[in-house]
This record gives C-alpha cells, structure tokens and sequence, in this order.
C-alpha cells in the first residue's frame, strides 16, 4: 500500500516508520523540514535510504500534496497539530483525489464524534487519554 | 435576523456594527482573550470568549437558532471548519467565509462553502475592470494605520527585473502581494522572478513610497499623489 502521511510530528513519524517496517510505501510531508530527523532518529538507515519519501510543504498547498504522490495514495493520514487544518485536508484527500482510506488526528473529542458521524475516520487521542484517567481512578473490582 | 461572526478582528468588529446599527442580533466570537477584553465594553453580550470551531462554543452562542453565520478569521482553515459545521451540523441556511489566502480557494469550493470572498480576489477584480493603466496608482490608503496598496508598472530600467522577489531589498513595512502579467494574477512566491511590464501590487508603509518606487519604476512619479 501507498501510504501518505501528514504532519510528522511525534505521532505522524512514529506512525510514518512502523509503516515502513511493515513493508509499506511511504510518503511524509511535513512544513518543517527539521521535522526530517524524527524519521532518522533511532533508525540504522537514513529515511531516504529506506526508501521513504519526504516532501517540505504546506498541508493546504495541492501542489505540495501531489508532489507528496496523493494522487496515488491508498491511505491518508492527518496528524499535523491542528485538528482544523487536519479535517480540512482529510476532506481534501477524501472528495477531491478519492483516497480509499483517510484517518484523521483530532484532540478535540466533540469534533472527532461529529466528523466521524459525517465519515471520516477520526482519531482522538484526549479521548483515549480520558478513558485511561478514568479507568485509573475507578475503584479495583472487588 | 440572528448573525454569528466569527473573529472579531478588523472586519468582524465593523460588520457587527453594522449589523447591530440596522438592528440585527449579532454575536461575535472571538479566540483571543485581550481582544475579546478590549472589545467587551463595547459589544458587551454580543461578544463572546471562545473558539468558534468548538461544538460547545457554538452552542453557547446559539448557532441553532442563527440566520447567518459569517467567518472572518484570519485562519482559512478555521473559517472553513466554522462554516462548514454552522452549515452542517446547525442547519444555518447561510454562510459566508473570509478567505485569507486566495490559494485556499479550492477549498473553500470543495466544502461547499460559498460565498468564500477574498481581498486580493475583489483588488484583482477592481483592477481589471476599473483601474485605468498608469505607471502608478494607489489603489487603497488606510490613513490611520498609515498603510496604501499601490499598483507599479515595473519599467525596464528597474534593478529588479530579472529578480527574484526573495533577492528584492524590499524596505520593512512592505510586501508585494500580487503581480499581473498577460492579463492575468498571481500572488508571487519567493522564487517569482519579476519581469519588465509586470504590473505588481505592494502593501507598504506610506512613508516607504519613494523607497519602493525607485526599486520597481525608477523614472517615474506617481499619477496620484
């Protein structure tokens, strides 16, 4: 599979190389081009030399993202640090280039519920955070 | 009629006035705690603290019962989220959105967010269907603020033809927003190389005029003064 990630930061580059691992295609796409070294950090090969692909560009630009190959991406991932600007690319990967699969980072849960009603694959890590709190403080079963 | 306006900047604040002086209900919020504070005074209940793309936000400032809901962030992504969860999730019948960077067009489009209206979009426009060809025009002039939008027929003379914007000394307090060539316009990319006979729009200090000219049009003085 063709995967395309945006956004890597700590959650997108970990994502990004286990991707990797597992034998997949992948492509990130980052602003920031020091964001780079989170994909080589703790790895034998550089990115590149593991045949991942790495593009420096704005997630709204369409050129940065065709560049990045979404045209013939099979999964999309949002996870840049804005949950705005991650519904909104989704929704570009979704409608207008017709990826099979996008997931979505959003922190904010109400969003994430409303947009997943909508269809997309929402995915909100404060939710989980909360569920994880609450379990923790819940009383050990007798 | 019951307005939500999102963002409370420039336009936000006037069109509340507007809108309140002809008697509408108008709530604006707005995501920065100074602004908002410095804003309560005047607006007082129809200012509210908060992000406008949050669901309890909006709930809180009555986005279900809204005839209206306009976004005029400076952020185009949330001004498309706004709108699109007004439209959506709300059922507010009608909306209209502010785009920042006419790039994000597209976008706007694709959300079936509409109308998306654009300063520079609207400055093309103007130009293309009222704007005589001089050397030199100002096309706007914010007295106050002491900032002009003005148009340059760059001449061949000038030391910045050939260059790229990035190369061009351009003084602090301006910036080249958009540059016609053949009938059409773009906003340049630091990488744009400026040609001779482009026409190019700069915001800039109004002090800056001569500093600008003499980059773009050396020999010529302007048509306005």
């Amino acid at each position: 599979m063709f995967v395309l990630i945006v956004g890597a930061g700590r959650v997108g580059s970990a994502v990004a190389k286990s991707a990797l691992a597992a034998g997949h295609e992948v492509s990130v796409l980052d602003a920031d081009p020091l964001s780079h070294e989170r994909l080589d950090a703790g790895q034998s090969k550089s990115w590149e030399d593991a045949s991942g692909q790495f593009t420096v560009g704005t997630a709204l630009e369409t050129d940065a993202l065709i560049q990045a190959g979404i045209e013939r991406a099979d999964v999309f991932i949002a996870s840049t640090a804005g949950d705005n600007t991650n519904l909104v690319i989704a929704q570009v990967a979704q409608r207008r280039f017709g990826v099979e699969k996008t997931i979505v980072r959003v922190m904010d849960p109400a969003r994430a519920d409303w947009y997943r009603q909508q269809g997309l694959h929402t995915i909100s890590p404060t939710k989980h955070a909360i569920e994880m709190f609450e379990n923790a403080l819940a009383p050990e079963a007798p | 009629m019951y307005a939500v306006i999102a963002g409370a900047g420039k336009v936000g604040r006037n069109l509340a006035r507007e809108l309140i002086s002809k008697d509408h209900e108008v709530t604006l919020i707005e995501a920065s705690r100074a602004r908002y504070l410095a804003l309560e005074e005047e607006f007082e209940h129809a200012i509210q603290y908060g992000d406008a793309t949050e669901l309890w936000v909006l709930e809180r400032a009555g986005m279900q019962r809204a005839d209206l809901a306009i976004a005029v962030s400076g952020d185009d992504e949330d001004n498309m989220l706004f709108c699109q969860v007004a439209k959506e999730k709300y059922l507010c019948d009608r909306v209209i959105a502010r785009v920042n960077n006419p790039r994000n067009h597209e976008h706007f489009r694709l959300l079936g967010i509409q109308p998306a209206v654009s300063a520079t979009d609207l400055i093309l426009r103007l130009i293309e269907h009222e704007v005589p060809r001089y050397g030199f025009v100002h096309l706007l002039e914010l007295e106050e603020e002491r900032l002009e939008i003005i148009e340059l027929e760059v001449t061949p003379d000038a030391s910045v033809v050939g260059s790229r914007i990035s190369e061009i000394p351009l003084p602090d307090g301006s910036l080249v927003i958009s540059v016609l060539r053949d009938g059409a316009g773009f906003v340049p990319r630091p990488d744009s190389v400026i040609e001779s006979g482009d026409e190019v729009l700069i915001v800039l200090d109004t002090a800056l005029e001569d500093d600008i000219t003499a980059l773009f049009a050396p020999n010529i003085r302007p048509a306005t003064a």
